[in-house]
């Protein structure tokens, strides 16, 4: 019993990092998305014997975090809208290989999905997890995250390409060309 | 799940390392991943932890 504390710390806190982001994603802020990870490992903390250490406690910690989020919204009603751009001002620290506008674009897609599409694919094709445990997550079957998954790619795609169609007007070739970064 | 099965799902859902959707959700999620945890939060940890030694110093059950 005792042997087993230090490991359900560190596994937490190794896991605080992706729990943070799926904050960040859910809320879309960043400062109420801290305030839900330390509910979150709070709740987490107090209920840790019903853990099973051995087994999956990133996707426990997801489970825990989303249900905090969404049992706090019902409290409060739908504030969540303001988001605060937290994925987009980060990426000016953070380019990554992408400019900043590129996913400033992106977020703002990723922003008009419907809920339930966007923590499908931000879970699948982010956090790392797989159909089975993402629909454990969201408690929802598994053919339902599938579904959720593909619908929000296909949006995504359709949104993407319209925003650069309607930026580049009908000549889309020739624009295409002028947007290539050139190597000098 | 195995690699093998990993790499197959990867594939079908176009989330995959080749997709641009994927890797910008990534690059995204990667950004707030990679940021320093607040010391709030691991404060709060040690916390819990010392609470939980002080209040059971010997085995619990």
């Amino acid at each position: 019993m005792e042997a087993e504390k230090p490991s359900f710390k560190r596994e937490l806190l190794s896991t605080l990092p992706s729990l943070r982001a799926f904050a960040v994603s859910l809320s879309g802020r960043h400062d109420k998305a801290d305030d839900l990870v330390q509910d979150t490992v709070m709740k987490a903390w107090a209920k840790q014997d019903s853990f099973e250490m051995g087994t999956n406690m990133k996707a426990w910690l997801f489970t825990i975090l989303r249900n905090e989020f969404y049992s706090q919204m019902r409290k409060r009603g739908r504030e969540v809208q303001d988001s605060d751009g937290a994925f987009t001002e980060r990426m000016a620290v953070h380019p990554s290989q992408y400019g900043i506008m590129d996913l400033g674009d992106f977020r703002r897609a990723l922003d008009q999905l419907p809920d339930d599409q966007r923590e499908a694919i931000i879970l699948i094709g982010a956090s790392g997890f797989s159909y089975e445990e993402a629909a454990e997550i969201c408690k929802c079957a598994i053919g339902t995250m599938k579904s959720r998954v593909s619908r929000a790619r296909t949006k995504l795609q359709e949104l993407l390409q319209v925003t650069g169609e309607g930026d580049y007007g009908p000549d889309a070739v020739s624009a295409q060309v002028t947007t290539i970064p050139r190597f000098t | 799940m195995n690699d093998l099965s990993m790499l197959r799902r990867r594939r079908d859902d176009g989330l995959g390392p080749n997709s641009d959707i994927g890797n910008k959700l990534r690059a995204l999620y990667g950004a707030v991943q990679g940021e320093e945890i607040p010391s709030k939060l691991i404060d709060l940890l040690e916390q819990l932890d010392a609470v939980e030694k002080q209040s059971k110093p010997a085995k619990g059950k």
